[in-house]
């Protein structure tokens, strides 16, 4: 795609009953996309816990994308809410860890917007692309330095 | 060490087109753990799996990774396949590569790169699956109905009539709601009481409904199928057991001036009271608040006064003593039948978002009235015994107004939507007043006739073509006092003109809004409700009568402005779910619901506070000698959805939602490094 070679890898959270369904509807409507994100699903975005993230990145995500119901419509009345509110403490540490906060994608896809998960998917390629492959982290692990804690597992 | 059999589905050329389903196959035979991996044409055709269940059995598979369409379509099929084969269904989980992967994308390498990967994910997380049983709570095959509406008059015969015991509650001392101080009602011109009051004696005589009038629901406790629920009985300051309902302590009470508010104000009644004449049950109350006994002992009197009515009783029911008891019913299901209230425009609104029209004079005015004013007005057993008389003098109105949308579609006044019942009530206003004042001239100043309903166009136009209504579209501006008249203000938009019109009354047709203390119900229920207080149905088309808590249902206008038949319609939807419900003895829910680990938790209960189902209870954790060692949290079952925000709450990670564990999850992360080929999505093109 790119003269540079570089296909990044992008993991995706998202919530069973909004994006995951958005995402179903992309396909069924046959809007075609990057190739790159992988899903991976959840009940609810309340579900995903910061560490998700970080483990991604740690085990060879470039980018990661983090999508549920919009406020107001949770399958699950207020997961959404605590998401948001734990995203945007997490957003402020995301630097801190030594990620660029441009390789994390947050957004809110209904089960109706399928061109806007496309639309997700291709610009969060296209700017991970940009910034070039994340491995702060793998090379962390393995040059041993984390004393073998893992996170979360 | 896990067995996990593979099954890669082409979905006929639907995803083998883009993804080569034999190498997928074929890659994920050489993920540790996969024992056996094929790919299949239709793996959701019987063949297909046939394929699957044979190699359950042969290949002494621990688990099921289909790799086909998405969960949503096919998860159910394989869960069913895999338990008819002795499996359970748990350990049989989808990795969707058609419309999240051969649908979405073109370069075939790609592809197929990418659904590996995706099915890797899935192989990694069945793994770790554990089998989990269907949860059964067992069902408490009774009913809640609150309010004795019409809504809830006729979901409680419904029920009753399924079998099923109902409990209902209604605050007013009678049951009939605001459909009982209806005069006629639209497009039929029949009789309100006439319609209603066999219903109300059916409700009060049905040997599965047990009435508590005069009450209201103090607390709500529990969960779908298993609600417990304090009711309070307002004291009568009446034995209702001794009471025969004969009426002479009405006719000996001397206080005759409070306001009678069955007839919303217009007429008067005594302390003690029954709110109208076939009211349902026919046992009176003591107002307090106006009763001279009581007055005499709230100033401190020596001695008891007035005490009329306890001599006037032959059966010694008058009960000054009694006060308020609080009884508990056990119930399965609850519907919320609570009804509305008319805006009222004089004032500001308690509510502040609700800015009152103080420009139309409504209670400095005499004769400017709301629609259910004119409704007693024009009733048979109303204050004036069904004439139409001016509230000030007396007077037959020879010129009348009616304003359409007050309240209603006016933004600026704090209310965006329509009440939709006023076209249609307006209409008939117009016509019960052109029957019984034969020179009168009603005049309508509205917006738009919505009069969408059977019948409901025809009988709007009847009023102007045969009843000799005058409609003019636009609004009105100011009302003032002008002698004995009002000067009515107003604009005809189709004329481009102001109007100004002299009235002899003057009837406001005023929104429709829930009843006070609704949020306050919503909230002991915990149902949503919306920014007016109108409670949120589950899904606004396909669960009109279901709210977002299970077991919690909602009928008539307390859940948006309803008519009598949408309000029927909707109580005998809401009476149909909850016979379904109760046709089990038991509910079978999905196993997907969090667990806490005692061993683990420390009892900070921030899960409790994340929880949107309140579904977090604190358990006692005792030693044999029954000290309390600590206090640790507890999933109910029957409560929980299975959303998971406690568990990404957890700082002790002591919560997890089964299905969806922290080991689950990380192990469909750590997934991401494998990509089946040394292959890290850099493929080349088609």
């Amino acid at each position: 795609m790119t003269s540079t070679g570089f296909e990044p890898k992008i993991a995706a959270f998202v919530c069973n009953w909004c994006t995951y369904t958005g995402a179903d509807l992309a396909g069924t409507s046959r809007i075609q996309m990057a190739t790159n994100v992988r899903i991976i699903r959840l009940p609810c975005t309340g579900r995903i816990d910061p560490l998700f993230i970080i483990k991604a990145f740690e085990r060879g995500a470039d980018g990661v994308i983090v999508s549920g119901c919009h406020p107001a419509d949770c399958h699950y009345t207020a997961g959404n809410y605590h998401a948001r509110r734990r995203f945007t403490l997490f957003n402020d540490f995301i630097e801190f860890l030594g990620i660029d906060s441009r390789r994390i994608t947050f957004s809110w896809v209904s089960a109706s917007e399928g061109q806007k998960w496309a639309d997700i998917v291709n610009d969060t390629t296209a700017r991970v692309r940009e910034l070039g492959p994340f491995s702060g982290y793998r090379d962390l692990v393995r040059s041993g330095l984390t004393g073998g804690q893992d996170a979360g597992t | 060490m896990s067995r996990i059999g593979v099954f890669v589905c082409h979905c006929g050329e639907n995803i083998a087109r883009t993804v080569d389903c034999a190498a997928v196959a074929k890659r994920l035979a050489e993920l540790p753990g996969v024992a056996h991996s094929v790919d299949y044409k239709y793996m959701c055709s019987d063949p297909g799996q046939a394929l699957i269940k044979q190699a359950i059995a042969e290949k002494g598979l621990t688990g099921v990774v289909v790799a086909a369409c998405s969960p949503h379509m096919h998860e159910k099929t394989f869960r069913r396949a895999v338990s008819g084969a002795g499996m359970n269904p748990h350990f049989c989980e989808m990795a969707n590569i058609r419309e999240h992967c051969s649908w979405i994308h073109e370069d075939r390498v790609k592809a197929t790169d990418k659904a590996t990967q995706l099915a890797s994910f899935i192989v990694e997380k069945v793994k770790r699956n554990r089998p989990l049983q269907p949860i059964h709570i067992p069902i408490e095959r009774r009913a809640l109905v609150i309010g004795g509406g019409i809504a809830g008059i006729q979901a409680s015969l419904d029920i009753a009539d399924g079998n099923r015991e109902v409990v209902l509650v209604e605050k007013e001392p009678s049951i009939g709601g605001h459909m009982s101080q209806l005069s006629e009602t639209f497009p039929t011109l029949d009789c309100s009481q006439c319609i209603l009051t066999p219903r109300m004696v059916e409700t009060y005589q049905h040997e599965r409904i047990r009435l508590h009038t005069y009450s209201e629901v103090e607390s709500v406790e529990g969960y779908i199928g298993n609600f417990t629920v304090r009711i309070r009985k307002k004291s009568r300051s009446i034995d209702e057991e001794k009471c025969n309902g004969c009426g002479a302590c009405i006719q000996a009470c001397p206080n005759r001036k409070s306001p009678n508010e069955f007839d919303t104000g217009l007429g008067k009644r005594t302390s003690v009271y029954v709110p109208f004449p076939q009211a349902v049950p026919n046992i009176p109350v003591i107002d307090r608040a106006s009763c001279l006994f009581f007055r005499g002992r709230a100033k401190g009197a020596k001695k008891d006064v007035c005490k009329k009515c306890e001599a006037a009783c032959g059966k010694g029911a008058i009960a000054f003593d009694r006060e308020d008891r609080i009884i508990e019913e056990k119930v399965g299901a609850i519907i919320i039948a609570t009804g509305y209230q008319l805006y009222s425009i004089g004032k500001e609104q308690a509510n502040s978002a609700f800015k009152g029209y103080g420009e139309y004079g409504y209670g400095t005015i005499p004769d400017v009235i709301d629609g259910l004013q004119f409704e007693r007005l024009a009733s048979a057993s109303g204050p004036t015994a069904g004439k139409i008389l001016r509230p000030s003098d007396g007077k037959e109105p020879k010129r009348i107004i009616f304003l359409q949308c007050i309240g209603s579609r006016d933004p600026a006044k704090g209310i965006q939507f329509c009440s939709k019942i006023c076209c249609m009530y307006v209409a008939k206003h117009t016509m019960l007043y052109k029957h019984k004042v034969h020179g009168g001239q009603a005049t309508v100043f509205f917006m738009d006739i919505r009069a969408a309903g059977k019948g409901y166009d025809e009988f709007s136009r009847r009023a102007i073509e045969e009843d000799g209504a005058r409609y003019i579209r636009g609004r009105v501006s100011k009302l003032e006092r002008d002698g004995e008249a009002i000067k009515v203000y107003g604009y005809d938009t189709l004329n481009g003109a102001p109007v100004v019109m002299d009235a002899d009354m003057v009837v406001l047709a005023t929104a429709m809004v829930p009843q006070t203390g609704i949020s306050t119900l919503a909230q002991k229920l915990s149902v949503s409700y919306d920014r007016y207080g109108f409670i949120n149905e589950a899904h606004p088309k396909l669960r009109p009568v279901e709210t977002n808590t299970a077991g919690i249902f909602v009928a008539g206008a307390c859940q948006a402005p309803r008519d009598i038949p949408d309000s029927v319609s909707m109580a005998s939807a809401a009476a149909a779910k909850v016979l379904g419900l109760f046709s089990n003895e038991k509910l079978e829910r999905e196993p997907s619901v969090a667990v806490v680990n005692r061993e683990l938790c420390t009892g900070c209960f921030h899960c409790q506070r994340v929880c949107p189902y309140g579904a977090i209870d604190r358990f006692e954790v005792k030693d044999r000698k029954d000290t309390l060692l600590k206090t640790v949290a507890e999933v109910n079952k029957g409560i929980c959805q299975g959303c998971g925000t406690c568990q990404a709450t957890c700082p002790s990670k002591s919560v997890e939602l089964e299905g969806f564990t922290d080991e689950q999850v990380f192990a469909e992360i750590n997934a991401l490094e494998w990509t089946g080929q040394g292959n890290s999505g850099e493929g080349g093109r088609r």
